[in-house]
């Protein structure tokens, strides 16, 4: 079947199986490989990608579901000339080993400071109604669904921190 | 995955009996790639515009496609029914709650390791087959309620916290109803592939809550690791105190059984009473009196009994003694 839609700001008229994951139509179909496969369950959030500004599991949900949607990928976030805040903090911060979950790392980190700033609760969190600092429980909370199996979960925390900070006090000059 | 038709709803007629509904699709999506569901006809409900949550007089309506994010998030819901957030946040994953539905999630199956195997005898993957999980591998199974055809849990958060929020569910289809919350999942018994009581081309529209207790809102859920997993054992709790004494108590428990588990005898053995330690470890015996343990799940029954305890204490300010 035939389905229209954005990626990264650019329009996307592609045609589908009906079984087709979001995550084989970029990869596959578009060619956008940043985004990657790990268990294709929803278990380890190596395809995490934004779609409509919020991050899901793109290995869960069909392409033909996402009719006239927008979704970003890593390949949305920066490059390598003119790297995301987070994606600077991640390399600043040695985030990672082999890399494979980095993608989908940034992705939901992404996400997950959007979250925050809209006043989202977590399970870490004291008292549902905020507020709520970024500390190491908050993080590793907010994060569980992207696992690293080279378990440089101390270091992916420290990047997400500091690039939490930074746009804060972006924020704050501005 | 096995091939399918796809088409989208845009309105109730578009639903068809023998078709398939996905809303959020993490966990029908997940059965499909193990091809333990093989629908022919997937019907795409997410158009259907059922995804409001409206205070109402004595109460919340939330719709049938409110995202788990969105519901957690709500001000109303974090401001008067905390327990409902405290489950929802405690299940699953930022990325998977974005996508869960309301509907969906009350509807979610089984992570019983034998009904995922599509090699594996199974009586709600395949009625008359067997059970598998009996004399298997039974860490994550249930101690109350089960069968010999059966000993498959529900995995869920959310639904223990409506359960003890004494939710309706709003039904839309041939015969229009609302079912209240402790009425619709069904255990195993002879026809454990029958989960709750949706007939063929019915739609769950909304879930209601009645008006909120005010009181102590606990969500306590035990699992294997810190986030991101399933329950052992929850406990969703909702204790008002007046003068001294429980004036109300709803507990309700996950992990334990094929349906959101609530004892109403426990209960009332705690309804008007001054909270002791010896009367919190009176309702817990009567809780597990009836658990039944399959070896691998031996452990749930004492899990259960201290997670209870902890409940009681805390959310009547009592000091937890050795």
């Amino acid at each position: 079947m035939r389905i229209n839609l954005d990626i990264n700001g650019q329009n996307h008229d592609l045609e589908v199986d009906p079984r087709t994951t979001l995550l084989d139509a970029l990869r596959t179909h578009i060619g956008l490989t940043g985004t990657k496969k790990g268990c294709d369950h929803g278990q380890c959030g190596a395809c995490t990608v934004m779609l409509d500004g919020r991050r899901v599991n793109s290995c869960m949900t069909l392409a033909c579901m996402t009719e006239g949607s927008s979704v970003t990928t890593i390949e949305g976030i920066g490059s390598p000339e003119n790297l995301s805040t987070l994606q600077r903090e991640f390399v600043a911060h040695d985030g990672f080993q082999c890399g494979y979950c980095t993608p989908g790392q940034i992705c939901s980190a992404t996400a997950m400071l959007e979250e925050i700033r809209q006043g989202w609760p977590s399970h870490a969190s004291a008292n549902l109604e905020g507020p709520f600092d970024l500390s190491h429980e908050e993080i590793a909370e907010r994060m569980s669904g992207n696992l690293c199996r080279c378990a440089a979960y101390s270091n992916i925390i420290d990047a997400i921190k500091a690039a939490a900070d930074a746009s804060k006090s972006q924020e704050t000059v501005a | 995955m096995k091939e399918f038709v796809y088409s989208r709803a845009s309105g109730l007629s578009d639903l068809t009996a023998g078709a398939t509904i996905i809303a959020g699709g993490t966990n029908l999506l997940d059965l499909m790639k193990h091809e333990v569901m093989t629908p022919e006809h997937l019907i795409d409900i997410n158009g259907l515009g059922y995804d409001q949550i409206e205070e109402q007089a004595d109460g919340l309506r939330i719709g049938s496609l409110v995202r788990n994010s969105d519901l957690a998030a709500h001000p109303l819901v974090r401001n008067r029914y905390p327990v409902l957030s405290r489950a929802l946040l405690a299940g699953a994953s930022g990325q998977l709650r974005n996508m869960a539905t309301t509907g969906g999630n009350m509807l979610q199956r089984t992570r019983c390791p034998y009904f995922y195997d599509t090699r594996m005898d199974c009586n709600k993957r395949e009625p008359g087959s067997g059970c598998a999980a009996i004399g298997g591998i039974t860490r994550n199974h249930a101690i109350f309620g089960t069968s010999d055809q059966c000993i498959a849990t529900h995995p869920g958060d959310m639904a223990i916290a409506l359960r003890a929020l004494d939710a309706m569910v709003e039904i839309d289809g041939k015969r229009p109803r609302t079912v209240p919350f402790a009425d619709f999942h069904l255990l195993p018994g002879d026809t454990p592939h029958i989960e709750t009581v949706l007939e063929p081309g019915d739609i769950i529209t909304a879930v209601t809550l009645p008006a909120p207790v005010v009181g102590e809102h606990r969500y306590r859920k035990v699992r294997d690791r810190a986030s991101y997993a399933f329950a052992l054992v929850s406990v969703a709790a909702i204790i008002a105190m007046d003068q001294g004494r429980i004036s109300h108590a709803a507990l309700a428990f996950g992990g334990v059984s094929h349906k959101p588990w609530r004892d109403p005898a426990v209960e009332d053995m705690l309804l008007g009473q001054t909270p002791s330690a010896d009367l919190f470890a009176k309702a817990a015996d009567l809780l597990l009196e009836d658990a039944k343990g399959h070896e691998g799940n031996e452990f749930k029954i004492p899990m259960l009994r201290r997670t209870l305890m902890a409940v009681l204490h805390d959310t009547t300010g009592m000091e937890l003694t050795a």
